[in-house]
């Protein structure tokens, strides 16, 4: 979903630029207070996966691929704030190094693939968390249909940018209609290997996981308890 | 369901995982349009799209400038790719973590 230059014009891109500084800059200041050692390594290894994730485009419908955008899966593993900025870092190492995605795009693209999937997403999935079991399991399903529907989300965004300084002029319902179309199915992909990832550093590391942490409650002799699983 | 495998054994693993997937599994990715490049062209705007900026750099289009096999190429420069994003996230959260430490009056970490 990476935005080449020449897409979206140029004031719809600066004001987005506007946006993703604004966003990244309130991440930077939360951040700040919620890293500890563990979460530094861990978030560094969170953007390197997503990296290489990114680069292993599947194929959908039709002549047509998707790849892992990854904002819910950071976001539910160092919370939303350090995992928006782990995919814009992602974003800006593919479009400075690797010329994906246009340089006057990156903030259409920091918006849409970071700050609305890791926030927008994260939501879903906090949502999810109450309508599901408060159980490992559902936190793996919260994840994997959260981001699913971060991937529409994001896929909606970029029709409104569209709408509002698109080029080449076309309509804006057929452009939406097509966008969502193809981004429910790459958004089952999404799914599919954010549980899996969940799922397994779940069954490793289930104490780094941000989006489970409820499911610890440190018991009066100082050793962190799962509670509410019924496995 | 404590911690299974230690801190250290963790992050060595998930990264093996990463490089892994950069060096031999994205050569066999997918090189359809994506969603966004799919809808572009059926809908008749793909052409809007410029030239990429920095199109010159030895790594753009995920190839190594100068490594003629295909997959190989493709390979390296997802290792290269993986191994930048970890440095600077690794270094921007260091900086960012001391800048809250700062703030909050505690002493640095690993100062003397």
């Amino acid at each position: 979903m990476h935005i080449p230059d020449g897409f979206i014009d140029a004031p719809t891109s600066a004001a987005a630029g506007a946006v993703a500084v604004g966003g990244v800059a309130i991440c930077l200041k939360k951040a700040a207070d919620q890293l500890d050692e563990k979460r530094v390594a861990l978030a560094g290894l969170t953007a390197a996966f997503i990296f290489a994730v990114q680069m292993l485009n599947f194929p959908v419908a039709s002549g047509t691929s998707g790849h892992l955008l990854g904002g819910v899966l950071a976001a539910v593993l160092v919370g939303p704030y350090i995992g928006a900025l782990c995919v814009t870092v992602v974003l800006s190492v593919q479009c400075l190094l690797f010329a994906d995605g246009g340089l006057s795009a990156l903030g259409l693209n920091v918006v849409n693939m970071a700050l609305v999937t890791a926030f927008g997403g994260y939501v879903i999935f906090l949502l999810l968390r109450k309508l599901l079991p408060r159980t490992v399991g559902g936190v793996v399903a919260s994840s994997g249909i959260a981001s699913a529907l971060g991937v529409v989300l994001a896929s909606l965004v970029f029709t409104i940018e569209y709408a509002i300084g698109g080029t080449g002029g076309a309509s804006i319902a057929t452009v939406g209609g097509a966008m969502v179309g193809v981004h429910v199915l790459i958004g089952i992909g999404e799914g599919v290997i954010t549980g899996l990832t969940v799922s397994a550093v779940l069954a490793s590391r289930p104490d780094l996981v941000h989006g489970a942490r409820d499911l610890y409650e440190r018991a009066p002799g100082g050793s962190p308890a799962l509670v509410g699983d019924a496995a | 369901m404590k911690a299974r495998v230690g801190l250290g054994l963790f992050l060595a693993g998930g990264l093996l995982v990463a490089l892994f997937l950069a060096f031999v599994l994205s050569p066999e990715a997918s090189s359809k349009p994506d969603g966004l490049n799919k809808v572009a062209i059926d809908k008749g705007f793909s052409g809007t799209a410029k030239a990429h900026t920095l199109e010159d750099t030895p790594t753009a289009g995920y190839e190594v400038r100068g490594v003629h096999d295909g997959r190989l190429s493709r390979g390296l420069a997802g290792l290269i790719g993986v191994t930048v994003t970890l440095a600077l996230t690794g270094g921007l959260f260091a900086v960012v973590r001391r800048s809250g430490r700062a703030r909050a009056g505690a002493p640095p970490s690993g100062g003397t």
